[in-house]
């Protein structure tokens, strides 16, 4: 892979692309988001992944129960405004105890200028946490790797729904004006 | 739903929620079958995925007008990907059967065969009769690439055939088929 075909330096999304490489990830669903710009760069780049971009984050359910299905482990990147689009689609993967990963960027929290994310902002875990949803939290840059790696595990491990939410203030809020 | 798997061969087989999850039951219970029982809209996804995973045997998605309508997306998603290994055939009778056949957008004015030409799927068929549907039936086993077709059928009722509506079962046995559990 070329560094130099990415946008910007390595940093510890790097460290969660490592945690979906040791993990056997070969499907990465995603819609397109700033938080998560690095890694969808990485997975694009990658020749033993297929990074397949939805239109909705709840076509990404669908997508990896049938990459399950066909003997290959996908996760999903997707920001927190998303998780909303996924809830009934989550039934689909409850109910076949299919093994599923999210990676999820929050709006609506530290930082926020833009109002309008925070209802779904601020109600994320809560509603993952309906669904039997496992959710971990990270703060901090160097817990990345690791907290990624364990929701994972427990996810394939376990036939569960596993959620990672990347805290606003580990991302930076957005700048709207350059 | 006969002719189309008739002489499935190893096709792979994905059905939508309602009709056709009953409809692949009828022609015959088969552990390569998954049966959607829910996720409404999610039919097309699944092969998708299926078919990203297993891009040596041909995947086939059988659902209704209604199933696709909610997850219309998919076929944008789908139109970009173009594996070259997955057939979405959609079976419309402009209606809603599972619900009181209320009439969908279908019956209006709506074409899935032209969103799916829209999206960038080369490959539309649109079949109103058998001899069509025959002719589209024997592309199956040989098509290499993504293929889109939605099937006129008359909107009503017949006797339901309900196979397992075991997600864990359903999920595993196709998985042994596969030789991937």
């Amino acid at each position: 892979m070329k560094q130099s075909a990415l946008s910007s330096e390595p940093d510890w999304r790097d460290e969660i692309f490592a945690a979906l490489k040791a993990a056997e990830i070969r499907q990465i669903g995603y819609v397109p988001d700033a938080g998560h710009t690095r890694l969808i760069e990485l997975c694009r780049a990658d020749p033993a992944i297929r990074a397949v971009g939805l239109t909705s984050e709840e076509e990404g359910v669908g997508l990896a129960a049938g990459a399950w299905l066909g003997g290959q482990r996908a996760a999903l990147l997707m920001q927190s405004s998303g998780v909303g689009n996924c809830i009934n689609m989550l039934s689909l993967a409850k109910s076949c105890r299919f093994p599923l990963t999210l990676l999820i960027t929050m709006r609506g929290e530290w930082g926020e200028f833009n109002p309008w994310q925070v209802p779904m902002g601020t109600k994320t875990q809560a509603a993952l946490e309906l669904m039997d949803v496992l959710v971990y939290r990270v703060e901090r840059s160097e817990e990345a790797g690791e907290t990624v790696t364990a929701a994972l595990d427990i996810a394939f491990n376990g036939g569960l729904v596993t959620a990672v939410l990347l805290a606003q203030r580990l991302l930076g809020a957005k700048r709207w004006v350059k | 739903m006969r002719a189309l798997l008739e002489g499935r061969g190893d096709l792979l087989l994905v059905t939508g929620l309602g009709s056709t999850t009953y409809d692949a039951a009828a022609v015959g219970d088969d552990d390569r079958n998954f049966y959607l029982w829910g996720a409404m809209g999610a039919a097309a996804m699944v092969g998708l995925g299926l078919a990203i995973a297993q891009p040596e045997r041909r995947v086939l998605v059988v659902t209704g007008d209604g199933e696709m309508l909610m997850g219309l997306g998919a076929l944008a998603t789908i139109g970009v990907e173009r594996p070259p290994n997955l057939a979405i055939v959609v079976f419309d009778n402009g209606h809603y059967g599972e619900t009181g056949m209320q009439p969908s957008h279908t019956e209006a004015r709506v074409s899935l065969g032209g969103v799916a030409r829209a999206c960038g799927i080369a490959a539309v068929f649109d079949i109103a009769d058998d001899a069509a549907l025959g002719e589209f039936a024997k592309r199956l086993s040989h098509f290499d690439r993504t293929i889109f077709a939605g099937i006129a059928i008359h909107a009503d009722e017949p006797p339901r055939v309900l196979p397992s509506r075991d997600g864990v079962h359903l999920k595993n046995r196709f998985r042994r088929a596969l030789g991937v559990e």
